[in-house]
């Protein structure tokens, strides 16, 4: 049923939990190494500026410490930050991108290690490319690097609001003056059509006219088959009207049997 | 079985929120440390959002909800096998006399094949200009190399001025990072199955044989051990070093002879890298300040016999100290 674009990592848990990690795409990374680039460039500037000072002691002092502290900078950067900032350094926390263990577990410092210091070859012949090709021929998306120190580097999109109000729209469910049959439907519908309708409901908006007109036909017409409802409650009601109904049923557990009747009570007093 | 989704999200929504608070504080907060009372509830909290994820992925059908349980027992599930406060006591002391040369023995096979690949690299070096009188020009990369030794040695030791005046520090710095960089390649090669190293090991041989040769052949034998044995005494073993970390990538890749899998060979050798690599780059640090203050440094200004007397030392330390420095208790495993 979850369709996605993104290539997932599962992983399981000693209690038995699966979860799956998703993968950050080649391009993703990329952006985040520019960022991180440029975030080099930029210490290493602002290094080389505070050591300026040095040229009244030395000039040659001041080459020499700006050149191993480019140097250092660039190699200890990605090290310093992954292991202090748990998996991320500037240009992967910004594009929400985590380097974890293969096993969903946290960085050990010799994996951090490893992964920094064979970016080398990862680099070569330049701008990444093999690296780049790695990622884009590995099922798990790892360079080099990652593959020999066991490493995934993941994507964490924000959590997302999750909201119910267009499938539990409030409306008056005709089902609900018959909780007998109601609650065989509870009884007999199986998770997977349950499933479907409720995704059906969610994503009505994104389907062409006739697609979402044909669906609902299907799954109104499968529902029909498994529990048929008397003519004077499904009179008037579009497939769609009567899905909405059944997921009702289904997944809001406080309109089942004991509200029946005030649902039909409520029913009464609006028609009179 | 299929949940009522709006009372089950009524009823663990306030669960989920504070696993993500409790999250968040721990991801912002390099250091941040909980007491045994917030322990207890991450444990329970991560307990319960993993069963509700257990009820959703089974029972429910909301992806995003899914989506959003996943993310969160696994952040969680990092955290709680979170190996950060695991205090690993690093005393550099300790690493240095003991981890560091007890690393070095324990692989000492793949030292001397990586010793082994640079002599047939020099050996070749030293044919090739022995028998051909072009090959020079191609093995060697350095300019100030290309004319003949004599040449050289009568211009350096009538030199007036000092060449180096003014920039030792930044030749220096140029020296260290260079070499540091060629030999993290060297070792970062390894992941070819080893063949990169080799490759680089050879070219390396190569261009020292052929030096050593072309200076041996025109009698100035004092010269070149004066000018490379400060030096090259640290650097020539520092790569070796990183050839010898390359060979240990390509046998952890290769895995011949070894039943374990390929991922925990990976995991197990990465400790050893590292402390290798860690000599590697101090000893580089050391050659690179030799070679920019005192190896260029030549007779009458300094006396070769001097030169090579401190080289010779520096070997003998060097030796006895990746041969012998914490030897005792040298059957139990390598520590950090």
């Amino acid at each position: 049923m979850r369709t996605s674009s993104f290539q997932t990592q599962q992983v399981i848990t000693p209690e038995g939990v699966s979860f799956s990690l998703i993968l950050a795409t080649p391009l993703s990374r990329f952006i985040a190494w520019v960022i991180d680039f440029a975030a080099i460039a930029a210490m290493a500037t602002c290094v080389s500026s505070l050591l300026a000072i040095l040229k009244i002691v030395s000039t040659d002092l001041h080459q020499a410490l700006g050149l191993v502290a480019y140097f250092t900078i660039s190699i200890v950067y990605g090290i310093w930050f992954e292991w202090n900032w748990r998996g991320q350094t500037i240009g992967k926390r910004l594009l929400r991108l985590r380097v974890v263990d293969e096993h969903g577990l946290p960085l050990q410092i010799n994996q951090v290690i490893i992964r920094n210091l064979l970016r080398c070859v990862d680099m070569l012949p330049s701008f990444y490319l093999l690296g780049g090709i790695s990622c884009l021929l590995s099922k798990k998306v790892q360079r080099l690097g990652d593959y020999a120190a066991n490493t995934l580097v993941i994507r964490t999109p924000p959590p997302q609001e999750i909201d119910f109000s267009q499938a539990m729209s409030g409306q008056f469910n005709s089902f609900l003056q018959h909780p007998h049959l109601a609650a065989r439907l509870r009884k007999t519908v199986t998770p997977a059509a349950a499933r479907i309708s409720l995704q059906a409901l969610l994503r009505r908006n994104d389907l062409t006219p006739s697609a979402r007109l044909g669906l609902f036909k299907s799954l109104a017409d499968y529902f029909q088959q498994e529990i048929e409802f008397p003519e004077e409650v499904t009179q008037g009601l579009t497939p769609e009207q009567y899905v909405r109904n059944v997921v009702d049923i289904v997944y809001h557990q406080r309109a089942k049997l004991g509200d029946g009747k005030r649902a039909a009570h409520e029913h009464q007093r609006r028609t009179s | 079985m299929i949940i009522d989704l709006n009372h089950f999200l009524e009823e663990e929504r306030p669960i989920w929120q504070e696993l993500e608070a409790l999250l968040n504080r721990l991801d912002t907060g390099i250091g941040t440390r909980l007491d045994l009372h917030e322990v207890e509830r991450f444990h329970y909290l991560y307990h319960r959002s993993s069963s509700d994820l257990a009820k959703v992925a089974t029972f429910a059908s909301e992806p995003d909800l899914l989506t959003y349980l996943e993310q969160l027992v696994a952040r969680a599930y990092g955290e709680i096998h979170e190996n950060h406060d695991r205090r690993v006591r690093f005393t550099p002391a300790r690493w240095f006399f003991r981890t560091w040369p007890r690393t070095f023995r324990k692989h000492l096979s793949a030292f001397w094949l990586s010793l082994a690949v640079t002599m047939m690299g020099a050996l070749l070096g030293a044919g090739a200009v022995a028998f051909d009188s072009e090959a020079k020009e191609i093995i060697l990369p350095f300019d100030h190399l290309l004319g003949t030794p004599s040449e050289r040695v009568a211009q350096e030791e009538q030199a007036k001025i000092d060449r180096l005046s003014g920039g030792k520090g930044s030749f220096s710095g140029y020296l260290m990072t260079h070499n540091i960089r060629v030999s993290l390649m060297t070792f970062s090669m390894g992941l070819t199955w080893g063949l990169g190293t080799i490759i680089s090991l050879f070219y390396n041989g190569a261009i020292l044989g052929a030096v050593c040769l072309d200076y041996i052949r025109d009698g100035q034998i004092v010269f070149l051990a004066g000018w490379l044995l400060p030096h090259g005494v640290i650097e020539i073993p520092a790569i070796l070093l990183s050839g010898q970390g390359g060979f240990i990538l390509a046998s952890a890749l290769i895995g011949r002879g070894n039943s374990q899998s390929l991922k925990e060979r990976l995991r197990s050798s990465w400790g050893d890298l590292t402390t290798l690599l860690g000599g590697m780059g101090i000893m580089l640090v050391w050659a690179g300040l030799i070679e920019a203050y005192f190896s260029q440094y030549h007779e009458p200004v300094l006396p070769y016999s001097l030169k090579i007397a401190f080289g010779l030392f520096e070997l003998l330390v060097l030796v006895v100290f990746l041969g012998f420095s914490g030897r005792k208790g040298d059957d139990s495993p390598t520590e950090l």
